[in-house]
């Protein structure tokens, strides 16, 4: 546990988070409590096959019932251009966006809207929804990865042309995409290794399952002005979809992001808010939409099932000299799964001289991916880390060992090209080994102890702070970038430390995309990050006004008595919240005096600062869990977890921790017992919270955190991104466990007692 | 939600005249946690729903030595645990009562409704079965009673006809030396639908060996929980040991005919079976013994 260093009097303390009381009292507006005047409800009509051509939709009856006031299809949507966006974190193109939200001509998974009813009450609405008429030819369908890859498959897109390494070629494909990173010479590199170990793994669909579901309520008014309230990871990233889908300038659309109840990835797309608008410009009424639990599952970006090849070899002294992938990931209805970042990541915690990693993005009959926390390198860890496990295992080595002989330092270099700079990923290792943890025996029959690693990026993209200083001495600091986990606490703190004022003295608001300047989505670890370099920024443009406005003040009361030479703001420094005069220590100011008198000193002080920041922290984190199975059952019973995280400087040490914990906690759930499942139809069948089987607080232990701070040099606070790495290695370190307890390696998520019991029967 | 007519009857009468008239348009409604859900998610369509929470002799629970448990159908699982002497008379119904759901779902959700609901998968009926349990059903003719082994008849139907509701459960007292014990596989640890469950009793003789009943009942393995007369037949008569369960667990998975679906499959819901069997025996032979 990281404490308050000397260095510090705010970061590294565990203060109340700002939000937090309304959150536990129920004040805090969600987007489902959006009630405005005269505001309809609308719902969605969904596919209820996997694939099929829309021949007609007669929505007739559905718009004679009393109540009801629109029904919309993709044909009350302008027509989407194909051709990309950039969105920050991701580019996507606009027609599949568009299509995504209404279906135009095919319907591409069960649950992909076709239709949209609004009405004076949702349970009109729903009745409604069940008067349109839709007249579908079914079409075979492609559910699995492998079957979709086949020459013979049904084809999702006859318009789109695959891509082969970077060339566009004239082939009509399920396979949109190839690429391959490559590094040394792998086959010269597996000719020098005394051990090589080649396995095929397959992992299924998994949700982010964050509980409040998808919302947008939408007011189109009579000047053509379009205001959103919507749960998002960024207001500015649906402000952009939705103009581009509706074919309208940004400037045209205002977003507030209402507090959000969980996102991991899967709240940056749109799926409700062009549809609420669309419904509201023919109503000339606010409309809400709420997506129900099963409209989650089946019509939300989950992240992808995926097909792993994996080759390693090492030498009999334990280094790993050569390493081979193949990534065959689902993207779902449209091109865009997260295979490159899965590509970039699966060799990251290691320094091997030959490596070579291809990656397919392959369209299937589900639901478009999403993001979710460290998109792709979940599947990629389990398949990569488990065969590092088996090498040291042949080679008679300590799991961990072999990973401290292999790991990546600075000047290493990744994969896809770049070289690291000052990284911690052998000290999350070091911290694995001395803890008490791996130091224990683990006794007692059907047990076993698992380790794994894994990395993930931190990203910079853009972000805006405003700081406006407060007549008594408090500031009120306005961001753009969604609070999802305790990060209006994170960026405060910044403020508070560069500021030199008390934590409590900075009031943070999340602000839409009226309130503030540009800011990218909360995702890709960069809030805190960059964000906070924003919040760093602006504070220091505070203090800069507050020195000039410090020798100002000096040189004037020094012409009223007698003449002293004039004083510069390089005159005056600051520190502990006070300014003092170099150049007359009997001259000095505390923040709250310059504060109180603003007026007479020229007004308003208010710092601003945008941040684009390059100095990226990549983070790695080292898990140790032990586990029992039982082999009447094949139900695994996870008695212990630690996990090692370098998490640069932990701004806030227990938001830091929980961030740990419940990425481990996602992590666990994915290796034991999620997974979408679907019947031969396409048709997902447990597309519920009672059969998609999120682990329940009586599954888990209590997570232990180990914080390895190794501050990233390019930012001012050493801040690394840390909320997504921790999901990396849960279920290889699983996996590995479950070998050590049973003899048997496990090839596929989740590790659920009907595969376990299945392995456990095969001799 | 669609929308449909509440009526809490005050009385048995009117609960049965106005399921009478209603037929398949009316339901019966005493915790809601099955009923609610089917008809929000549009698996159901009903013009009336009958609660029957407001019926006295739907909420009668007592016990005593002569005439055992009476068990009103529209009790809450939570009044049944918390109830001192019947929990601690009836450890093989806790096993059951106590994992319905969850803590929330057990303040609302009744054992009757839980049977009338008549899942294959159902928690409570397995040990109801176990324990030797007769249902006692109201309808236009007046009462009649039914083992709870003959109630269910296919996933979602039993035995109530027109006009009929289940008004309460009669459970036996325990006879002495008497054990049972319910489980159920699932793969998480709470809030879950039994992979298979399995209710099992045991009465010993005066050696606190010999077996002289025996009772095996199983859910979720056919379309009916069912009562493995099979797995029984291997035990009565004969002195208790690892043999003698072992030959119970493998006759409970032979009479076993389960389904593939998204909860198990064929293959390990016979496996389980067995597993299930030789626990729940374990248990109640603990329990017989007074060892736990």
């Amino acid at each position: 546990m990281a404490e308050a260093t000397a260095a510090y009097k705010v970061i590294g303390t565990r203060p109340v988070r700002p939000d937090g009381a309304d959150k536990v009292t129920g004040r805090a507006i969600y987007g489902a409590d959006m009630r405005l005047t005269g505001m309809l409800h609308g719902k969605m009509l969904r596919s209820p096959h996997a694939h099929a051509r829309i021949k007609s939709i007669d929505t007739s009856k559905a718009k004679a019932l009393p109540g009801v006031r629109a029904v919309v299809t993709a044909h009350d949507m302008p027509k989407a251009e194909d051709r990309m966006a950039n969105l920050g974190e991701m580019a996507v193109n606009v027609k599949h966006l568009s299509n995504n939200a209404l279906a135009y001509d095919k319907v591409l998974y069960r649950g992909h809207a076709v239709a949209a009813v609004a009405a004076t009450n949702v349970h009109i609405a729903e009745e409604a929804v069940g008067l349109i008429e839709v007249d579908y030819e079914v079409l075979p369908a492609a559910i699995d990865v492998l079957d979709a890859m086949k020459d013979d498959a049904p084809i999702l897109h006859e318009d789109l042309k695959a891509t082969e390494l970077g060339q566009q070629t004239d082939k009509v494909s399920n396979v949109v995409n190839h690429f391959q990173f490559k590094l040394g010479e792998p086959g010269t590199g597996f000719e020098e290794a005394d051990v090589v170990i080649e396995r095929e793994f397959d992992t299924a669909t998994v949700h982010q399952g964050y509980i409040e579901p998808h919302n947008a309520t939408a007011m189109w008014n009579e000047e053509g002005h379009l205001s959103v309230w919507t749960s998002t990871q960024g207001a500015f990233v649906v402000q952009r979809q939705v103009a581009e889908v509706l074919g309208i300038s940004v400037s045209q659309v205002s977003v507030t992001p209402c507090e959000i109840g969980g996102g991991f990835g899967g709240k940056i797309s749109v799926y409700l808010e062009p549809v609420a608008a669309v419904l509201s410009r023919q109503t000339g009424r606010p409309v809400k939409i709420v997506m129900s639990r099963i409209e989650e599952f089946e019509g939300t970006g989950p992240t992808p099932a995926s097909h792993i090849k994996v080759k390693i070899g090492a030498t009999n002294d334990g280094r790993i000299v050569a390493a081979e992938a193949a990534l065959m990931y689902e993207a779902g209805a449209f091109p865009g799964s997260p295979v490159t970042a899965g590509a970039m990541c699966i060799f990251s915690p290691y320094a091997i001289p030959n490596m070579q990693v291809d990656g397919y993005d392959v369209v299937v009959n589900k639901p478009k991916t999403a993001a979710y926390r460290a998109p792709g390198a979940t599947n990629a860890a389990f398949a990569s880390e488990t065969i590092i496990d088996e090498i040291a295992e042949q080679l008679g080595m300590d799991p961990l060992e072999i990973r401290r002989l292999n790991g990546a330092k600075e000047g290493d270099r990744q994969v896809h090209g770049p070289t690291y700079p000052r990284i911690g990923y052998l000290e999350t290792v070091h911290a694995a080994l001395e803890h008490e943890h791996y130091q224990s025996p683990l006794t007692g029959p059907n047990r076993g102890r698992g380790v794994a690693s894994g990395f993930w990026f931190n990203v910079g993209f853009q972000s805006t702070v405003v700081i406006n200083v407060n007549s008594d001495g408090t500031v009120s600091l306005v961001e753009g970038s969604t609070d999802i986990g305790g990060t209006r606490a994170s960026i405060a703190m910044q403020a508070a430390e560069t500021l030199g004022i008390p934590y409590e003295d900075v009031k943070p608001t999340v602000a839409g995309t009226d309130g503030v300047g540009y800011t990218d989505v909360t995702g890709g670890s960069r809030t805190t990050f960059a964000t906070g370099y924003a919040a760093y920024e602006a504070s220091q443009d505070v203090i800069r006004q507050m020195r000039e406005r410090a020798a100002e003040r000096w040189n004037r009361e020094s012409e009223e008595g007698d003449s002293a030479a004039q004083l510069a703001a390089d005159d005056v420094s600051y520190s502990d919240g006070v300014f003092r005069c170099a150049k007359d220590p009997s001259k000095t100011m505390t923040f709250k005096e310059m504060a109180d008198m603003m007026p007479r000193t020229g007004g308003p002080i208010t710092g601003r600062a945008t941040s684009q920041p390059r100095g990226v922290g990549g983070a790695f984190a080292t898990h140790v869990v032990d586990v029992e199975v039982d082999p009447d059952t094949g139900k695994v019973s996870v008695l212990r977890y630690t996990a090692t995280q370098d998490v640069g400087t932990a701004i806030h040490p227990s938001y830091v921790e929980g961030q740990i914990q419940g990425g481990a906690v996602q992590g666990i759930g994915w290796a034991l017992n999620e997974e979408f499942v679907y019947n031969k139809d396409g048709s997902m069948v447990n597309a519920s919270f009672l059969d998609y089987r999120m682990p329940t607080t009586l599954d888990l232990p209590m997570i232990d955190t180990v914080l390895v701070e190794v501050p990233n040099p390019g930012h001012p606070y050493g801040v690394r991104g840390v909320g997504e790495v921790p999901i990396v290695p849960p279920p290889a370190a699983l996996a590995n466990a479950i070998y050590r307890a049973t003899g048997k390696r496990m090839k596929n998520l989740p590790m659920s007692p009907t595969y376990i019991l299945s392995q456990l029967e095969q001799e | 939600m669609q929308t449909f007519d509440y009526v809490a009857a005050q009385t048995v009468d009117e609960a049965v005249s106005l399921l009478a008239s209603k037929g398949d348009q009316a339901r019966v409604l005493a915790g809601g946690t099955d009923l609610i859900v089917q008809l929000r998610e549009g698996r159901r369509q009903l013009e009336t729903v009958v609660d029957v929470k407001k019926i006295p002799e739907a909420n009668v629970l007592s016990y005593d030595a002569q005439n055992g448990l009476h068990l009103g159908a529209a009790v809450p699982c939570h009044r049944i645990y918390n109830d001192p002497v019947i929990s601690k008379t009836y450890p093989g119904l806790m096993d059951a009562f106590t994992l319905i759901g969850g803590i929330q779902i057990q303040g609302r959700a009744s054992v009757g409704g839980n049977l009338c609901n008549s899942s294959p998968a159902a928690d409570s009926t397995p040990t109801l079965i176990a324990h030797r349990t007769m249902c006692v059903i109201a309808g236009p003719s007046g009462q009649r009673e039914v083992a709870a082994e003959q109630f269910c008849t296919a996933p979602g139907r039993n035995v109530l006809e027109n006009g009929e509701f289940l008004l309460s459960l009669r459970v036996p007292a325990p006879p002495k030396n008497f054990g049972a014990h319910y489980l159920r596989f699932i793969p998480r640890n709470e809030m879950d639908i039994a992979v298979v469950g399995v209710g099992s009793s045991l009465v010993l003789g005066d050696d606190n060996s010999t077996v002289t009943d025996a009772r095996i009942s199983l859910g979720a393995v056919a379309p009916t929980p069912l009562l493995a007369v099979e797995a029984a037949a291997a035990l009565v008569g004969k002195p208790i040991s690892d043999d003698t369960i072992a030959a119970a667990a493998s006759a409970a998975a032979g009479i076993a005919r389960p389904i593939d679906d998204m909860r198990g499959t064929i293959q390990q819901r016979i496996h389980l079976t067995g597993v299930l069997t030789r626990r729940t025996l374990q248990g109640a032979l603990s329990r017989a013994r007074g060892e736990s």
